[in-house]
């Protein structure tokens, strides 16, 4: 699982029937930092994630899990939607408080 | 899933016979802002897809998952055609696909 933004939309009229209904969003995976790492990909939605949230992923095909299992044809799932940016920390070395990233 | 726009097809006679009737495609995979990365898969076509189309590719295990492709030796299936791509997020630059 890893963190990303959801960064745009994907409209797509003909698709495979087992993908009907189904919410189709571009993420940008993060790194640590959250700062943009790799290339965007296309996710499926399953917890109704909206343009600019911060979320975290699955990929394979645990992605299909969230859905009926055997029935939605993903390998890429949105399966969260983290509260907000500052929610996202970082342990430092023991002793030391976690703090936050922004 | 990845972004792809179809560079051709690929014939077969002698397949799995769990391949029968199912049509071949190479695709490229392609950036959000339409641009080509390099590189190709060939993908099982679930959804009529033609020559030049962008399309939705969806690789691995999961590909089995589509509609009719219960049981098939495949890693990787195409499993929608692209009408648009919008990239809204505030920072990013707005760019969008739209398939012609």
């Amino acid at each position: 699982m890893q963190l990303a933004r959801v960064i745009g939309t994907v409209v797509a009229t003909v698709k495979n029937e087992s993908l009907e209904g189904r919410k189709l969003l571009v993420v940008q995976t993060l790194n640590k930092e959250l700062e943009p790492a790799g290339k965007p990909m296309v996710a499926v939605d399953s917890v109704g994630a909206g343009v600019g949230e911060l979320v975290f992923w699955c990929r394979g095909k645990e992605a299909s899990f969230p859905f009926k299992r055997e029935d939605t044809p993903t390998d890429c799932t949105i399966i969260a939607i983290v509260d907000s940016n500052a929610h996202v920390t970082q342990g430092l070395k023991r002793g030391a408080q976690s703090s936050c990233l922004e | 899933m990845i972004i792809a726009r179809i560079l051709g097809t690929v014939v077969s006679t002698q397949k799995d016979e769990r391949l029968l009737g199912k049509k071949l495609l190479i695709v490229r995979p392609i950036n959000v802002d339409g641009t080509d990365t390099t590189g190709y898969v060939v993908a099982v076509d679930t959804v009529g897809a033609g020559f030049h189309e962008r399309v939705l590719v969806v690789a691995g295990s999961s590909a089995r998952l589509a509609q009719g492709m219960k049981d098939t030796p495949v890693d990787a299936a195409i499993v929608g055609i692209i009408d648009t791509v919008d990239i809204t997020a505030p920072g990013i630059v707005k760019s969008s696909i739209v398939n012609e």
